[in-house]
């Protein structure tokens, strides 16, 4: 049996052919290597991400992560929820949070849920990957797994938003969080440590609507780790990674520059520190390619 | 554009929005709470773009604006990075008010025209409750298109790129045009949604008094 068991909540943007599957495959890399055992909870459905509140009112958006949660609490009682989606994860939590401060709308909430014959309670813990790795397995564990110190990498830890705000990692501050710099000191790269855009807006879902706003902001965030002499941006968010990796040869049409900067998952770079091939850390899912990081994979 | 609902609105809070919304929007009630700083609005990263930041919407309510703050397109410009949030020194919720007040005013009939954000958060809407997970190729497909079809087919020919780069990393499946994800328990996962809508709806019903 694994050593750390969790009912896993893995979200549409990580599933076979979707948008963060690299994510998904990068993850399972990584909890072979840590012994740790993800169990999907069984029909998961979506939970609105951050642009569901259009369509949906408070209650139908809270039954969708309250749905999720009531099939977790059945099938999974003593497992804490895991998600690495950042939206996922925000979304599980608060919606959590607020039906356990509001008994009314707890109470509605179940009254739809007799549909599918399930009942919320609320007694979940709903946690982040990062958290697991940090709280459960720890940095040292995780240095002490390091077959191939990822030496001479300089990398800029972009947060983003929903993975640091408004709940955030315990113990770190929302203007300047420091556990994936820690992370990547971990694995033997240097984290640039100044990076200034490690906490800002991607756009979300808005780059898709608002494209050109969009490209604004994510010109800023990639130009700042130019700024800072940066060899890659890595991230704990599959939204700010798509956001800022797959529209770069627009940015460059529009504004003219010649922006070429691979954008990793912290799960990447510790697929590949632990030894593992780059196909086993999804390298291949990535647009634009690290060869830095990729010849040490293949060292 | 007006609403039966909505007209039951103006008529029971006439002259109190600031009560309609207390009552009716999504974390309204939080709304009386605003000191008024604008460090909302500072910290907000698209507030260039937004016609009135929080700060004023919440302004706004409180002098009666109804009309301007329902059918504003401002609210509809929050990317939910929840900046103010953390920075709110009341503690406001202002990414859920911003959440609530679009819903609340589409709700009413008072939605902007033709406001991307809204449209596409609609169609993603539809997008997820028809399976009950996203169709992201779908979803990406229905966005190119959602301006017309010779419109669509102009967009999706400048993004052919992406698309292709995205189907090369598997990051796009052009399978998912074939039924793609979803939950087994559809009936009952739909079951769930009209009852939350109905639960909802009669919320907002019950505070008009409406016969
Ligand atoms: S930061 Fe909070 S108190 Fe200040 S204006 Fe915004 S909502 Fe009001
Ligand atoms: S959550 Fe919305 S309102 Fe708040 S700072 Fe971000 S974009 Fe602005």
């Amino acid at each position: 049996m694994a050593k750390h068991e969790y009912s896993y909540y893995p979200g549409c943007s990580s599933q076979k052919g979707a948008s963060s599957s690299n994510l998904e495959k990068s993850v399972v890399t990584l909890c072979e290597e840590l012994d740790i055992k993800l169990n999907p909870i069984p029909d998961w459905n979506c939970c609105g991400a951050s642009i569901g509140y259009a369509g949906g009112g408070e209650l139908p958006r809270m039954t969708l992560s309250a749905r999720n949660l009531a099939l977790s609490e059945k099938h999974h009682p003593d497992q804490d929820v895991v998600a690495t989606c950042a939206a996922c994860w925000l979304n599980t939590r608060e919606v959590q949070e607020r039906l356990n401060h509001n008994p009314a709308l707890k109470a509605e909430t179940n009254i739809a849920l007799q549909s599918v014959k399930l009942e919320y309670k609320g007694n979940k813990k709903v946690r982040h990957m990062v958290e697991v790795l940090i709280e459960d397995i720890g940095y040292d564990v995780l240095g002490s797994k390091v077959k191939k110190p990822l030496e001479g990498l300089k990398i800029a830890g972009y947060v983003g938003c929903q993975t640091n705000r408004p709940f955030g990692i315990d113990g770190e501050s929302f203007e300047n969080p420091m556990y994936l710099d820690k992370m990547v000191e971990t694995l033997g790269a240097e984290a640039l440590t100044k990076y200034d855009k490690k906490v800002a807006c991607c756009s979300g879902a808005l780059m898709f609507s608002e494209p050109e706003k969009g490209q604004a902001l994510v010109k800023d965030i990639i130009e700042s780790a130019y700024d800072s002499g940066a060899n890659m941006i890595v991230t704990p968010c599959p939204l700010c990674q798509a956001n800022v990796e797959i529209y770069q040869d627009d940015i460059n049409a529009r504004y003219k520059t010649n922006f070429d900067m691979p954008v990793m998952y912290y799960s990447q770079l510790m697929d590949v520190a632990f030894g593992r091939s780059a196909l086993d850390a999804a390298l291949n899912g990535n647009i634009i390619q690290s060869k830095r990081l990729r010849e040490i994979a293949d060292k | 554009m007006t609403t039966a609902v909505n007209q039951a609105m103006v008529e029971k809070y006439k002259g109190n929005f600031l009560k309609e919304v207390t009552d009716n929007v999504e974390e309204g009630n939080w709304v009386k709470m605003c000191m008024q700083c604008g460090v909302c609005s500072g910290s907000c990263p698209l507030g260039p773009h937004w016609d009135h930041p929080p700060q004023e919407l919440f302004m706004m309510i409180r002098a009666n604006k109804r009309e301007e703050v329902l059918s504003s397109t401002s609210m509809w410009m929050c990317t939910s990075c929840y900046n103010c949030v953390a920075r709110c020194p009341r503690g406001l919720p202002i990414t859920h008010i911003m959440h609530g007040l679009a819903h609340y005013g589409k709700r009413m009939g008072m939605k902007p025209k033709n406001q991307p954000t809204e449209k596409f958060g609609q169609m993603f809407w539809d997008n997820l409750i028809k399976k009950g997970r996203v169709n992201e190729l779908k979803l990406g497909l229905g966005l190119y298109f959602k301006d017309g079809f010779a419109e669509g087919v102009k967009v999706s020919m400048g993004k052919q790129k992406l698309g292709l780069n995205m189907m090369k990393a598997k990051r796009m499946s052009p399978m998912e045009m074939l039924g793609g994800h979803g939950v087994k328990d559809l009936s009952g996962f739909h079951a769930m949604l009209k009852k939350a809508e109905e639960l909802e709806a009669a919320r907002v019903g019950a505070n008009t008094d409406a016969k």
